[in-house]
């Protein structure tokens, strides 16, 4: 049990409970807030994974930009000062079922095939100079795509956004 | 410039269209005229292109096969297989390079005859933008070097011609037409679909001629020799349901509800052609076996479909009739043998019948004219028994129609005569070698109908007096964005762009320049050897065209006889043979037999399943009871259904379909993603299991 | 004692390894399916798939970390992939927010399973 396993442990448990909360809390905004600590937890497990560009990202983008942007969308489309900020379920029980099935298929999947694999051997390095490089290279054209894809996402949103519906 | 460079200007003609299509969609309305000066443009550059690539193939060219191919999934090591890739691509070879210019002439002429044709029309610059996905479409089969791309082709002119024939889908029947179309191909082209699945289990690859190239080094599909003729007839069903051959014909006429020019388009000359392309293209695998049963389902179709037409008074009804006639006929050319002649009679059948049915628009149109002109929003403008008279009013339309009706009679000097003698010929030569007498003599029968029902048709039309004085006062001939087209098509008819010879097409450019290929099939499953049935062919070349000559000028004295001196009473004969004439206008009750057979015996499993259902829920209370009743009120219903035949089938159908769907079908996503998820758990167990 | 019991539990939990952060994603992937479904607030409904991805990253890290499918180790593909699924789910977010707008605006509602007309 080293420093490791501990941090890995706490981290862990964050992003389960606060995944919890989003899913099952009546709240919206408590949901919110809470989906804000999962996006800090998984962050913290790709630090843990040596992936520290990604769990930057992961901060600027999910914290800083997409929950922002639902955040946005909650106080756009719920009325705030009234209490119709909470929110209804439907097909729990089937849904309950899947979810368990799920998760029950899926570790046990995983712990049978990957349970020896351990701590590779090869010594963690800075990632973002050789994702930089990969992302010029290898992965130049979807790179590329993608760029066109957020920009065709840009205008495609702000023109749904705006548009005013006509009588 | 090599033979590739043909290729690469092949892809110009290819992706001309697609430009416009996709430049129509969304930039159609907002241009000057809603663009039609754009798409028609494209289409004659793309035209010219493609003149030029069909020239220097004849000419430079001869005997090159350009191609272009490149990787489309590699999949590097397939356990159990090997190596796996698939590689597509595009070739121009003669056949290719002939039916491209034929797609093209008949597409641009189109064009042009829809301005006249489609003038005021809503949606204008949409109608323009499906031509040239068409287009685009029908170049991806003629062009592709590969079962796959062919395929992709093929559903997407399916596509196609179902937005062509629902583009007014604001008429019920139209929409529907555009529905049968549809799902009718979909029969077809599964059999298409499992033989080309054959093919590529067993070589692993989609190109012909690495098919071709197995096969000749004696690799069997599947590892027997039967299953190659039935992946050569799988692969012909494809045909059957694209060319709209028996048993899956009903598509067509009912296609008519398109826009007319769709019509010379798609259901005459080019996309119902593409069955007899294919067939054509997968030629050397064929077994003598397979061309039998392609033989004899052609000559079943053109037996059929031309007995039909006679019987048929909407004057775009007969035209389809023949067209099915006519493709019967193709097919029955390439099944007997005769590749070169029945590829060529899609050729000149292309150009005549565009032309007969472009005619026929003008005069709709003329007629649509005069009666809106007097306000007549009854009488139906395609009836051929409203029109009479209207070569004086219409002298060009009239004379073209005449040259177009002389073709596909098989008159000498025109090109019809040259290829329908060529394939009757051939099945004359076929039943030399196989005793398969059958064949020919209904073969000239139905040259005869033609001939007989084609001039009953002009004569209608033209000649006579007109029905309505008064309507007659307002008929006009076309403009002449739509009547030079018709010139066009009339002069393309004649025999002189075919062979020099108006009499033996054999030594013609088209024949030179497609001979029968050499076959791939090991030698005791293969047909007669392409050189000794040409030989048959040359014998049987001179009988053959007194034998056609007689019948097809019997036909013409015939309808002459009964329709324009009135010496045989046509009325008389209808009544004295009712059942036969009631059952040729019913189009052979292909319609009701399909819709009994197939659609009730759909519903009867329905209602087995649904008596078993409520069985179930009921319990064994009344269980005795409830069976005998409810096995009386089956046979009874069933009893009714086989008696009565149709009684709103469809509606039953549907009704019963969206009973068991709506429990499915809740509007809500989350209902439907619950529904994935839990199929993907359940497939992953079986899988696990297995 | 209370000491001990902690000691416990540490020893009783094992050295961290691949399977424990694919574990994780798996918890985290079915709570995301859940919320998807269960949710009938759109917005709920969109925190639930990023919670989906967000499981789907830590997979796809996991192994560009540890290697485990490939005899050849570890590599960085895993990471760009990542990013693929960040940058795709920033436009997803931003889309879906934008229809999600527009929804309200047309029915006066987010509730998913209100807006049903397709169902006529």
């Amino acid at each position: 049990m080293e420093t490791f396993d501990i941090v890995f442990y706490i981290f862990a448990t964050l992003t389960i409970v606060s995944a919890f909360v989003v899913v099952f809390t009546k709240n919206i905004m408590y949901a919110a807030f809470s989906l804000l600590f999962t996006f800090i937890g998984v962050a913290a497990l790709y630090v843990l994974l040596h992936a520290d560009f990604l769990a930057v990202t992961q901060i600027l983008i999910y914290v800083g930009g997409i929950l922002v942007l639902l955040l946005f969308g909650v106080m756009l489309t719920n009325n705030v000062v009234s209490v119709d900020i909470k929110t209804g379920t439907l097909n729990t029980i089937p849904a309950l079922v899947a979810a368990a099935v799920i998760v029950g298929s899926l570790a046990a999947v995983f712990y049978m095939t990957w349970s020896t694999v351990g701590e590779p051997a090869t010594a963690p390095t800075a990632t973002t100079r050789a994702i930089g490089e990969l992302l010029m290279t290898g992965y130049a054209l979807p790179f590329e795509v993608a760029s066109v894809v957020l920009l065709a996402a840009l205008i495609g949103a702000a023109l749904m956004a705006r548009r005013t519906r006509k009588p | 410039m090599s033979a590739d460079t043909l290729v690469t200007l092949s892809l110009a003609v290819l992706l001309l269209p697609l430009a416009g299509f996709v430049l129509m969609m969304f930039f159609g309305k907002k241009l000057p005229r809603q663009g039609d000066w754009l798409e028609t443009g494209i289409i004659t550059i793309a035209l010219g292109i493609a003149l030029y690539v069909l020239f220097q193939k004849m000419t430079t060219f001869a005997g090159e096969v350009g191609s272009l191919r490149f990787t489309w999934i590699d999949f590097h090591e397939v356990p159990g297989i090997g190596p796996l890739k698939i590689v597509l691509g595009f070739t121009i070879d003669n056949l290719a390079a002939i039916m491209m210019a034929v797609v093209m002439i008949i597409s641009t002429l189109v064009h042009y005859f829809s301005i006249g044709y489609m003038h005021d029309d809503v949606r204008y610059s949409r109608y323009f933008g499906y031509l040239g996905i068409f287009t685009f479409s029908m170049l991806v089969i003629v062009l592709a070097d590969n079962l796959f791309l062919l395929y992709v082709g093929w559903e997407l002119v399916g596509l196609s011609s179902y937005l062509l024939i629902g583009h007014w889908y604001e008429k019920k029947s139209a929409s529907n037409a555009a529905m049968k179309a549809f799902i009718t191909n979909r029969v077809g082209d599964l059999g298409f679909f499992i033989g080309m699945a054959i093919m590529f289990t067993t070589f692993h690859t989609f190109g012909l001629t690495e098919i071709f190239a197995g096969l000749q080094s004696g690799q069997m599909p599947l590892g027997s020799e039967s299953w190659l003729t039935v992946a050569g007839v799988l692969i012909f069903c494809g045909a059957i349901g694209k060319s709209a051959q028996f048993p899956l014909h009903v598509w067509l006429p009912d296609a008519m509800e398109g826009p007319t020019p769709v019509s010379a388009l798609i259901h005459a000359a080019t996309m119902v052609a593409a069955g007899v392309y294919l067939v054509a293209r997968v030629f050397p695998l064929l077994t003598a076996d397979a061309l039998m049963v392609i033989a004899y389902i052609g000559l079943t179709t053109a037996f059929i479909s031309a007995t039909i037409a006679i019987a048929q008074n909407d004057i775009k009804k007969v035209l389809a009739y023949s067209t099915i006639s006519q493709l019967g006929y193709m097919v029955m050319g390439l099944g007997v043998g005769a590749y070169t002649y029945g590829f060529m009679h899609l050729v000149t059948h292309a150009m005549f019948k565009a032309g007969l049915f472009l005619g026929s628009g003008s005069v709709i149109h003329a007629m649509h004219g005069a009666m809106h002109h007097q306000h007549d929003h009854h009488t139906d403008p395609q009836d051929i028994r409203n029109m009479g008279g209207l070569r004086t009013k219409m002298p060009v339309t009239f004379w073209a129609f005449v040259i177009y009706t002389l073709a596909i009679s098989g008159v000498p000097l025109t090109s019809g005569f040259m290829s329908k003698d060529g394939i009757l010929a051939g099945t004359m030569a076929f039943a030399g070698f196989t005793g398969h007498t059958l064949i020919p003599i209904v073969g000239f029968f139905v040259a005869g109908l033609t001939a007989f029902y084609m001039f009953r048709l002009v004569i209608l039309t033209f000649l006579g007096a007109h029905a309505d004085e008064k309507r007659f006062a307002h008929v006009h001939e076309s403009p002449k964005v739509m009547i030079i087209p018709l010139m066009i098509l009339a002069v393309l008819s004649v025999f002189v762009f075919y062979s020099w010879n108006p009499l033996d097409a054999s030594h013609g450019w088209i024949s030179q320049a497609l001979p029968r290929p050499a076959t791939v099939v090991p030698e005791h499953l293969a047909a007669t050897e392409a050189a000794e049935f040409a030989e048959g062919v040359h014998h049987a070349h001179m009988p053959a065209m007194l034998l056609s000559l007689t019948v097809a000028g019997l036909g013409i004295a015939l309808a002459f006889a009964t329709y324009y001196w009135k010496k045989i009473s046509a009325d008389r004969i209808a009544t004295s043979l009712a059942p036969v004439h009631r059952f040729l206008v019913d189009k052979w009750r292909f319609d009701e037999l399909y819709g009994t057979v197939v659609v009730g015996g759909t519903l009867a499993l329905t209602r087995a399943l649904n008596w078993v259902d409520s069985k179930i829920i009921d319990g064994a209370v009344n269980g005795a009871g409830w069976a005998t009743r409810g096995t009386s009120f089956i046979s009874s219903r069933f009893d009714a259904l086989v008696i009565d035949g149709i009684v709103n089938l469809s509606a039953y159908l549907s009704g019963f379909g969206g009973l068991v769907l709506r429990k499915f079908q809740t509007g809500k996503v989350q209902t439907y993603v619950l529904f994935t998820v839990a199929s993907v758990l359940v497939l992953y167990f079986v899988f696990r299991m297995v | 004692m209370q000491t001990s019991l902690f000691n416990g539990v540490l020893a009783w939990l094992p050295n961290v390894q691949l399977a424990h952060f694919l574990i994780v994603s798996a918890i985290l992937f079915a709570l995301g399916l859940y919320g998807i479904v269960t949710r009938r607030n759109a917005i709920m409904v969109l925190m639930g798939v990023e919670l989906v991805l967000n499981a789907a990253n830590i997979n796809l890290i996991a192994f560009s970390r540890y290697g485990g499918l490939h005899a050849s180790g570890p590599a960085l593909d895993g990471q760009v992939a990542a990013i693929f699924v960040i940058i795709l789910a920033a436009a997803e977010a931003a889309i879906a927010l934008a229809i999600v707008l527009n929804i309200y605006n047309r029915f006066q509602t987010v509730n998913v399973d209100e807006v049903s007309s397709l169902k006529e």
